[in-house]
């Protein structure tokens, strides 16, 4: 027997919005520190371009005229008129634990509303510049608390996988967007691809995704945009790059198959995915152009999501 | 004790001497720095808020969730008093199922004459569609609360019974479960009857009243109205300690005769439906027709054998308070024996005789609405305005039947952590009780409510009660 569909759906969602409000504050973070070092032209260029990359242009332009620092991480981070601020996904994220409370451990759901307890009450004001740092690594610390509890304390059942099919679906697609947006503040003409490039702009993405490090240990300290794409997007050991959270999502599903023994369309859809994926190299991908390739990974991972939605049965 | 207490206190006697049951505990109070315990309280207050034990308050901020205070003095009844106690509770419980199964059946006790049939069939408690039904394994009231009250040494008496949906069990639970993390010295010096497996007991209850067409393993699920109600930790808590399925509304359909519930796999059926979903809103096809909470046909279902609801729908009359005023005479009737529970001495305003005595004597009654509950639309004499009891004699003479009253009761006290120390304060008791095929099982103690305020006597957590931790002592 399954589990109730209407609890597989709290499970994917609440995983989706913690590994949201977490890669919303890497954003921030990475956006932050290309801000201090830039002049104030740049900055506001740099803060647009954090607010695009997750889709709130619209709903920032409604309430805010100007991209100054404080003004854009107040907004994603705790605005009311924003719906998906932090904070509201931290509350999202705890409601739709609070409804499938009886699918999480102890462990799981007393780390959530401690996060959300912790975010609330630090979020209730405006943020300054001198706390953003503090409030930023509090949100990566309470949603890695999260995540150790799932790894430590869950059941690898049809909870489990369905906790993680929903965090790599969001990471896949958050990576995604980061990339797409970048890419294009930073080459506004396909003429400029591969050409020399800011060292520190492209070092902001991939701060933006944690990668910083471990790219320049495995590159030896080399910036260069095709390498940072490469990792990024095909790098099957960076826990953030696309192909990374494809494969998860497919050995999640695969999870599910083998618990419930017989496969959905979701698993076709993400087999033909990955293949894709496993079948492509950097400079094809650049020469079919880059902004195509992600606009396509975008859509095709929705349509996973969708389908998942659908073969599991979230919705009555 | 700085103040002696006008009434009843369980843990001292009148001269200041420690009752018997309290004498451990005393003893290790005495060994305690003070300041460290209040410590202990606050810590309490951080573990209830972490783990989420927390109610909504309906009419206050949406959505806002409070804490029910706890208190960290346990509430303690010796073994002697719980023997006595729960051979009446299971009396009363037995003449409550015979009561119920009779009322939607036969009918002897009003061909008796022993209870107005207008109380019956102008209950708006009373369903009508129940009349004939037999619920599987022939129980009604699979899950009972008894509000007991206690004025003093041997005298507890029945406040309120509670056969629709009695909650507070979850807090029982934590309660004990708090108190094990706060002070498990004192577990390892008195021996408390451990109350921890209610769960395993509720689960094996319920699948013991499956209706026929379930397997070996009946599949029992907890009906919650959803995150949004007040008792909704409650239900988590239990579908989760039961490891049953936590399911709402939308959830459930009738599906080729049988309630099932959409699975990731396609919809299941259901054995078993623990609702803690109101008569009116389980089936808009039978009640209140605009209900998202029930499922469309769950009636039909049942009437056909084809589910167990628990409690069974229309247990609610037993609630009534009108009809309590007369379970005395319901508890010789069926069990022909004579009550061991009192009851409160009970006016009931609708007798005209009982009415006059009543407004005359307003100001020392408390007087409640037949079908009230959670403290709401009553009235307690001796603490309020003139101009209040005015204003309620209005009402009650508008529509009498709508009133029962008694007399106020000096409710039994036991301290309370104050800042200023122990200081006594007024509590009631609601032991939980499990009715199945098998037997009815009566979890030692319950959940101790404590009116926080100082003289006041109103215990429920909607206004301003608190709990505390229940011990029956082993033997």
């Amino acid at each position: 027997m399954g589990m109730l569909g209407r609890t597989a759906k709290g499970v994917f969602w609440m995983a989706r919005y913690l590994e949201r409000a977490e890669n919303m504050a890497r954003l921030l973070d990475a956006g932050h520190r290309m801000a201090l070092t830039r002049d104030a032209v740049i900055s506001q260029n740099e803060w647009r371009s954090v607010v695009e990359t997750v889709g709130q242009t619209a709903a920032y332009k409604q309430s805010h005229g100007t991209y100054t620092g404080i003004q854009v991480w107040n907004f994603l981070l705790r605005e009311k008129g924003n719906a998906q601020s932090v904070l509201a996904m931290i509350e999202s994220a705890r409601t739709s634990a609070r409804s499938v409370r009886t699918a999480l451990t102890r462990e799981v759901w007393e780390a959530i509303n401690e996060s959300w307890m912790t975010l609330s009450a630090m979020l209730a004001k405006p943020v300054r510049e001198v706390s953003l740092g503090e409030v930023l690594a509090t949100i990566r610390r309470q949603a890695t608390l999260v995540r150790g509890a799932v790894e430590g304390s869950m059941l690898r059942n049809e909870n489990f996988n369905f906790f993680r099919i929903g965090t790599f679906i969001e990471r896949g697609d958050n990576t995604a967007r980061i990339l797409d947006v970048k890419y294009y503040v930073l080459l506004p003409s396909l003429a400029w691809v591969g050409s020399s490039l800011d060292n520190v702009q492209w070092d902001s993405v991939l701060r933006s995704v944690s990668g910083e490090r471990a790219y320049r240990w495995l590159n030896a300290g080399a910036m260069d945009p095709r390498g940072i794409a490469q990792f990024m997007i095909l790098d099957r050991r960076f826990p953030r790059s696309l192909a990374f959270s494809m494969d998860k999502v497919r050995s999640n599903l695969a999870g599910l198959a083998h618990q419930y023994g017989q496969e959905t369309s979701a698993h076709e859809q993400v087999r033909a995915s990955g293949s894709q994926l496993h079948g492509l190299s950097i400079d094809g991908i650049f020469d079919d152009g880059l902004h195509e390739f992600l606009t396509q990974f975008i859509a095709c991972n929705r349509q996973v999501a969708q389908a998942i939605e659908r073969d599991y049965r979230f919705y009555a | 004790m700085s103040k002696k207490p006008t009434c009843y206190d369980e843990m001292y006697g009148p001269d200041g001497a420690v009752r018997p049951g309290y004498a451990g505990y005393c003893e290790w109070y005495g060994q305690q720095d003070v300041n460290v315990l209040r410590r202990k309280g606050k810590e309490a207050e951080g573990f209830f808020r972490t783990t989420g034990i927390t109610f909504n308050v309906y009419g206050d901020d949406a959505g806002e969730e409070r804490l029910i205070p706890f208190d960290m003095v346990p509430r303690i009844i010796t073994a002697a008093e719980w023997r006595k106690l729960s051979r009446g509770i299971e009396q009363r419980v037995r003449a409550l199922n015979a009561f119920l199964h009779d009322i939607y059946h036969r009918q002897e006790i009003v061909r008796a004459g022993r209870v107005p049939e207008r109380l019956i069939a102008r209950n708006a408690a009373f369903l009508p569609q129940m009349v004939g039904l037999k619920p599987p394994g022939g129980v009604y009231t699979h899950i009972v609360g008894i509000d007991l009250v206690r004025t003093g040494p041997d005298d507890f008496m029945v406040l309120e019974d509670n056969a629709r949906t009695p909650s507070g069990v979850s807090y029982m639970l934590e309660n004990r479960e708090t108190m094990m993390a706060m002070f498990p010295e004192l577990f390892s010096r008195l021996s408390v009857c451990p109350v921890q497996d209610y769960p395993r007991r509720l689960a094996s209850s319920l699948a013991a009243c499956a209706p026929s067409c379930a397997g070996e393993r009946p599949v029992v699920a907890v009906l919650t109205p959803g995150i949004y109600n007040s008792a909704y930790f409650e239900h988590a808590f239990l579908a989760d300690q039961m490891g049953a399925e936590l399911v709402e509304g939308s959830d459930l359909r009738v599906v080729d005769g049988r309630v099932a519930m959409r699975t990731t796999q396609g919809y299941q059926p259901i054995d078993v439906l623990y609702r803690r979903v109101d008569d009116e809103y389980l089936d808009p096809l039978t009640f209140n027709p605009t209900s998202m909470l029930g499922v469309p046909g769950i009636m039909d279902v049942y009437r056909a054998g084809g589910i167990t609801i628990a409690n069974a729908p229309g247990t609610g009359i037993a609630d009534d308070k009108a009809i309590y005023s007369f379970m005395p005479e319901i508890v010789e009737f069926y069990t022909g024996e004579k009550p061991l529970l009192q009851n409160v001495p009970t006016w009931r305003c609708s007798e005209k005789d009982s009415l006059d005595y009543v407004l005359d004597h307003l100001a020392e009654l408390v007087v409640k609405e037949v079908h009230g509950s959670g403290g709401y639309g009553m009235l307690i004499g001796p603490t309020s305005s003139k101009k209040e009891i005015e204003t309620f004699a209005a009402k009650l003479r508008a529509k009498p039947y709508n009133y029962i009253a008694q007399p106020t009761l000096a409710l039994s006290t036991v301290p309370i952590m104050t800042k200023a120390g122990l200081a006594p304060r007024h509590v009631d008791l609601r032991p939980f009780v499990l009715v199945s095929p098998k037997g009815i099982e009566i979890t030692p103690g319950g959940l101790t409510r404590v009116a926080l305020k100082q003289g006041s006597l109103v215990v429920n957590s909607s206004q301003g009660g608190g709990t505390k931790d229940s011990w029956v002592l082993e033997d």
